[in-house]
């Protein structure tokens, strides 16, 4: 009996027409919305797709492998700083420094990976969380500080769209923070649904029945968490364009409960669920914000409790079923 | 050392002379953005949340501030709009809030965006958008720098014109002495470092006889300070925050060393630095203020300690009148107040720029008798005195002239 809601503890299978055309629709609207909107919410909406790119790192790792990272905060770092000391220190243009992170955090994340692998669940969750709440200081270290800019950080020049294009800088930076979105989720959709994909996924849920399968459980995990690491430092390095400054104070641990959340929020083992998550943590802080100024944190956990009372399974989830439900409908 | 009747009455000269000036201007009305004939809209970033949220206090005095101005008919007739966001000490969130302040809301200008790295990130930005950015609530020695970033102009104490003064005050003190120094190894420690180097001079070859470092993560400072006693120095200028102050007072005690013994203002507080390191063990301390203290009696009955009391009793009682951020934000509030006034009916981002670089001899009376507040086109340091005051066992007390880096 295939109940809608066993949907998400699989891979993501192929888009079917009505999905192609969904997925069109909100592609424009998403090239669309630029030109519609104020610059100052198109930086918004562009650190919104920054974050998303993160989250479906971290939904790579947590949600497809079972494998929790509380310090993905320190990727995100990693990106953004080697994208910042590239283009402060060695005038390399700013599209060429988000491979270049990528690659950094690829690296970083396989090394990690591997003493992690002996880790299970919480005892992984926590050495993942020392990472992340060391990285702020590792940053201010004055070994580095000549790279880093120690506690006064680097800011970096907003780049300039081509000038054939009549762009402002937030719009063309939010075409290439899009860009890079699309191309990322493609190559996410294809891994994640792939025979990888379906690796990762018995790794979560049967661990032993993955292996006796012929699965190679630390190369994919290690993999895995190097793949996601990789993302969330494009990520970062995309965070740094557009906020123009990286400073420890930056990448304190709550960013990574942040990006936690927003998997959560967003759906876990959902493509979809990382957008839904990015636009969460983006903007309801600054609605909670406007709603009360004295206690805004309490507001926001208001909205959290709501959400995940409301959606247990995530937005994407709940999306999920009511799709279903509605299908349902039609066919009596 | 009381507020005199003569000083009051040039400080009112001294408002009647403003009035006066600013009274052609009233001419013609220009108006930037943010401004009308109603209301000023300024904006400003805090940390309400996050680590340093116990400063959020300072942008809700202002708020409370404001709401009196405007009960007593605002300035010039227009209310003043604070719009004061959180940013948690953020430096992407403050990012965020600022463009907000600057493209959605169209603020005047910005008023007191608290600490060094929120304001780092949006120097630029701010820079290149021509907005005043106003009596920053940070000591960093960039923000005066009206060459290259002519619309920053901060508002603290620079760290660099602390340790400068540290340094007049010995070459002319205690020209023999052989100093040794403790600093924090980051940016503020090095910022008070340069003052005194800069302060001695020449001198300082001959004078500094010892330097220390330590990091944020040590867990004390002691072998510091053993080495610093080795040297055979006579003076010690402490640059450290207050952890590592107060151990640093305990063991130049305990060692038996008694240095004469300056130690910065950061770590100045009597309730989170001398406290644990033993009030006994910090008489005769040396540091530098620049604003009247509210928790030293000698203030007890001031006037202008007095009308700040009523103040917070009356606009904002949840506030702590034993916290000097309290006292700290009632004297940015009225600088601004004064930048404002002196704006007359030309409410343009130029002209608040230009009246904010020519302050001239501002006397606030919370300030320590006979400081002044100057600002010029070419020089963006808004204060550059203080006096210094020595620990008494109880309380700080202030002694001597009110040294000046120029001095």
């Amino acid at each position: 009996m295939a109940t809608p809601s066993s949907a998400h503890t699989t891979a993501p299978a192929a888009l079917n027409r009505g999905q192609m055309l969904g997925l069109a629709l909100v592609f424009a609207v998403a090239c669309a919305l630029p030109f519609v909107v104020s610059n100052y919410r198109v930086f918004q909406f562009t650190l919104a797709l920054v974050y998303a790119i993160a989250l479906l790192g971290l939904n790579m790792l947590t949600g497809y492998n079972g494998q929790i990272s509380l310090g993905h905060g320190a990727f995100y770092a990693i990106g953004a700083y080697v994208a910042a000391i590239l283009m402060d220190k060695f005038g390399v243009p700013y599209w060429l420094t988000i491979p270049a992170a990528g690659a950094v955090c690829l690296v970083a994340g396989f090394l990690f990976g591997l003493p992690a692998l002996r880790l299970e669940g919480l005892y992984l969750s926590l050495a993942t969380f020392a990472l992340g709440v060391a990285m702020p200081q590792i940053l201010k270290y004055k070994g580095f500080e000549h790279w880093t800019g120690g506690v006064q950080g680097i800011v970096i020049v907003k780049p300039d769209p081509p000038e054939w294009l009549s762009l402002t800088q937030d719009q063309w930076l939010y075409f290439v923070v899009l860009a890079c979105l699309v191309v990322l989720f493609v190559i996410g959709w294809n891994l994640l649904r792939g025979r990888i994909g379906r690796a990762m996924v018995a790794i979560r849920d049967q661990p032993i029945a993955a292996q006796v399968m012929g699965v190679n459980t630390a190369l994919v995990k290690s993999l895995t968490f190097g793949v996601s690491a990789m993302y969330t430092g494009i990520a970062g390095a995309l965070g740094a364009i557009v906020i123009q400054f990286v400073a420890p104070d930056t990448f304190t641990i709550f960013l990574s409960i942040s990006l936690v959340v927003g998997i959560v929020i967003g759906g876990l083992a959902s493509i979809s669920g990382a957008i839904y998550g990015a636009l969460f943590i983006q903007f309801i802080p600054n609605v909670a914000d406007q709603i009360s100024k004295a206690a805004p944190w309490a507001i926001y956990g208001v909205f959290l409790i709501v959400f995940m009372y409301v959606m247990p399974s995530g937005v994407a989830g709940f999306i999920r079923i009511i799709i279903g439900r509605l299908r349902q409908r039609r066919q009596r | 050392m009381k507020f005199s009747p003569i000083r009051r009455a040039s400080l009112l000269a001294f408002a009647a002379a403003l009035a006066v000036a600013a009274a052609p201007a009233a001419a013609q009305k220009k108006y930037g953005p943010g401004a009308s004939d109603t209301e000023i809209k300024l904006g400003q970033t805090m940390p309400y949340s996050g680590p340093a949220s116990a400063y959020g206090t300072i942008g809700k005095l202002h708020t409370a501030y404001f709401k009196m101005i405007n009960e007593a008919g605002g300035i010039n007739g227009r209310k003043i709009n604070l719009i004061s966001l959180d940013d948690g000490y953020s430096p992407p969130k403050t990012v965020e809030q600022v463009r907000k302040l600057v493209e959605q809301d169209e603020v005047l200008a910005l008023f007191q965006t608290l600490g060094t790295p929120p304001n780092s990130a949006i120097h630029k930005y701010v820079n290149a958008k021509k907005v005043p950015h106003l009596l920053l609530a940070t000591g960093a020695t960039k923000w005066a720098d009206p060459k290259n970033y002519p619309w920053t102009l901060g508002f603290n104490l620079s760290y660099q014109a602390e340790g400068t003064i540290y340094a007049k005050y010995l070459l002319k003190n205690k020209p023999g002495a052989k100093v040794a120094i403790l600093y924090q190894n980051d940016d503020y420690g090095k910022d008070v470092l340069k003052g005194v180097k800069d302060g001695l001079g020449a001198a300082a070859a001959k004078m500094i006889v010892a330097e220390a470092t330590y990091e944020v993560s040590d867990p004390t400072v002691d072998s510091q300070i053993v080495t610093l006693q080795g040297s055979g120095a006579d003076t010690f200028i402490n640059i450290t925050t207050p952890k590592f102050g107060a151990q640093a007072v305990r063991k130049a005690f305990d060692s038996g060393w008694k240095p004469l013994h300056i130690i910065n203002n950061v770590s100045a507080s009597v309730g989170s630095v001398l406290t644990p390191a033993g009030l006994d063990k910090s008489v005769g301390l040396l540091t530098l203020q620049y604003y009247k203290d509210p928790n030293d009696p000698q203030w007890k009955d001031d006037p202008a300690m007095l009308e700040w009391r009523a103040f917070m009793g009356r606009y904002y009682r949840e506030g702590d009148p034993k916290d000097a951020s309290n006292l700290y934000a009632y004297l940015t509030a009225q600088t601004m107040v004064h930048i404002l006034k002196a704006c007359g009916n030309d409410l343009t981002r130029e002209n608040v720029m230009k009246q904010a670089a020519n302050i001239k001899n501002l006397k606030l009376p919370l300030l320590l008798t006979g400081m002044s507040l100057n600002t010029s086109p070419t020089d963006f340091f808004l204060v550059k005195q203080g006096q210094l005051a020595k620990f008494t066992g109880t309380q700080w007390q202030g002694f001597g002239e009110v040294l000046g880096t120029a001095d």
